[in-house]
């Protein structure tokens, strides 16, 4: 499924958990999520990656996060790139993240 | 800790538990489903026992805690049990009429942990919402409250309690919502348990403006992605298949009243021979495993033969319990939306003697019947 245009992040972008979002490791279930208003999102291991790399602090551009993520996975950019704004589209359409 | 349901599946955790702080409340909704015998002040769990609670449930795996009522502002303590509920992992979520609460105490209780506060709505228009909740002031009140919410950085959602008076202007609360910068809205058709199944005649919508609703709301949902999330609890009186009430009876919620019933949902207490374990007496996993109101209604055994036999089954988990019971009389029945039940034929009757548009006077609720 293709996210709608107004969805997709830019590399200028830069995002953040929305209002009421937070990241959790749930060590019963052993996994990470996010957590919003009666909503749980569980992350797999490249979606946690995207979300620590595009949220942290200090806050970061979208192009930033992807430049990091390439090199602290030693792989190409334009994959990196794909992944990242592919995530990134899917969490903001479900609300779980705003520019 | 592993137990088993009847089907033979590992029981999960739940993943929210339903804390009812208190039954008190200023408002007096003819919608509320708190049931007609409220817990009175003097019967409520203390701040110990719900902190001790609030360590098992996270310790069980529990990953939200609702804090609601009645009114969980009026509990004095609320920031204390929000602190300790964010201490201990939980995320914390709030369930207000927001009518007792002011800026500084949204803030107090935003730097306890609190991520989000549900606002309940009664209508769109002051006077008109008021003549519903019996609380003259409350709407503008509930504004005012918003608008501090999102404005310290909380989320919000607003809770639209839809029923035939505010039917026609769903429009309505989904433009409230956009203009309070919530980030989600329940619109939720009023359930028929307690207070409300008193007022069933004087709220029901009939199935024309349900249609007219639904139309509404689905048209509206492309342009709400992304900037509002929409929860949409669809009526089933009119329906044809049930809802899987909280998600299949002891499977993924649960609900500790104020003096400390954990119950699988909170309408369970109209189910006759049932008996609820408290918290005060053995600990909420063991609840959770082995309460015998839990077992009772878990999995598919319990089931009717027609229910067993059925593809849906682990579907709808036979529908609501509570409302098998309203409606046939017994608990023990599929719930009477299913129209392969026997009793489907109940709700074309319950529908067409109470589903209208008329003005017929509220019972409010109160603690004095
Ligand atoms: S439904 Fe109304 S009366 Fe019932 S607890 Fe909520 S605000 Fe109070
Ligand atoms: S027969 Fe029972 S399981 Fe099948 S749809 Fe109806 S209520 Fe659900």
């Amino acid at each position: 499924m293709t996210a709608p245009q107004e969805m997709s992040v830019g590399e200028d972008d830069r995002v953040r958990l929305a209002p009421g979002v937070m990241l959790r490791q749930d060590r019963v279930r052993n996994h990470w999520q996010l957590l919003g208003p009666e909503r749980v999102l569980i992350l797999d291991e490249v979606a946690l990656e995207v979300v620590r790399a595009t949220t942290g602090q200090p806050p970061v551009t979208v192009a930033e996060a992807i430049d990091a993520l390439a090199a602290q996975f030693d792989a190409p950019r334009t994959e990196i790139a794909a992944d990242v704004r592919e995530v990134l589209a899917d969490m903001i359409a479900k609300g779980f993240l705003t520019r | 800790m592993t137990a088993h349901c009847s089907t033979g599946t590992v029981l999960e955790p739940p993943l929210a538990i339903l804390a009812e702080l208190t039954h008190r409340c200023p408002l007096r909704c003819a919608y509320c489903s708190n049931p007609l015998q409220l817990d009175p002040a003097s019967r409520e769990l203390d701040t110990a026992t719900w902190c001790r609670v609030l360590d098992q449930a996270a310790d069980m795996g529990v990953i939200q805690v609702h804090f609601s009522g009645g009114e969980p502002t009026a509990r004095k303590d609320l920031e204390t049990l929000v602190a300790h509920a964010t201490g201990a992992g939980l995320y914390v979520n709030l369930i207000t009429s927001a009518v007792l609460l002011d800026r500084a105490r949204l803030e107090r209780l935003r730097n306890a942990g609190l991520q989000h506060v549900q606002i309940g709505f009664q209508d769109t228009v002051a006077d008109k919402a008021e003549l519903i909740s019996g609380f003259p002031g409350g709407h503008p009140k509930k504004l005012e409250v918003a608008r501090d919410v999102t404005d310290l950085g909380l989320a919000l959602t607003v809770n639209a309690i839809v029923q035939r008076h505010n039917i026609d202007r769903v429009d309505d609360f989904i433009d409230l919502a956009l203009g309070l910068r919530a980030g989600r809205i329940e619109i939720a058709n009023v359930q028929y348990y307690g207070w409300a199944l008193k007022n069933r005649g004087a709220l029901m919508p009939t199935h024309e403006q349900l249609i007219r609703m639904d139309e509404r709301v689905r048209a509206r949902l492309p342009e709400l992605k992304g900037r509002l999330v929409v929860d949409y609890v669809v009526p089933d009186y009119y329906g044809k298949r049930p809802k899987a009430c909280m998600g299949g009876w002891g499977r993924k919620f649960l609900n500790i009243n104020p003096s400390g019933a954990v119950l699988p949902c909170h309408a369970a207490e109209t189910i006759p021979g049932l008996t609820f374990d408290r918290v005060t007496e053995r600990p909420l996993a063991d609840i959770w495993a082995n309460s015998a109101a839990f077992q009772r209604y878990r999995g598919t055994d319990w089931m009717p033969a027609r229910c067993r036999s059925c593809d849906q089954k682990e579907v709808d988990w036979g529908g609501c319990r509570c409302q098998a019971m309203a409606l046939t009389g017994n608990a023990d029945n599929a719930d009477p939306v299913c129209d392969l039940s026997e009793h489907h034929g109940l709700l074309a009757g319950i529908t067409s003697a109470d589903g209208g548009t008329a003005e017929v006077p509220f019972t409010y609720r109160s603690f004095s019947l």
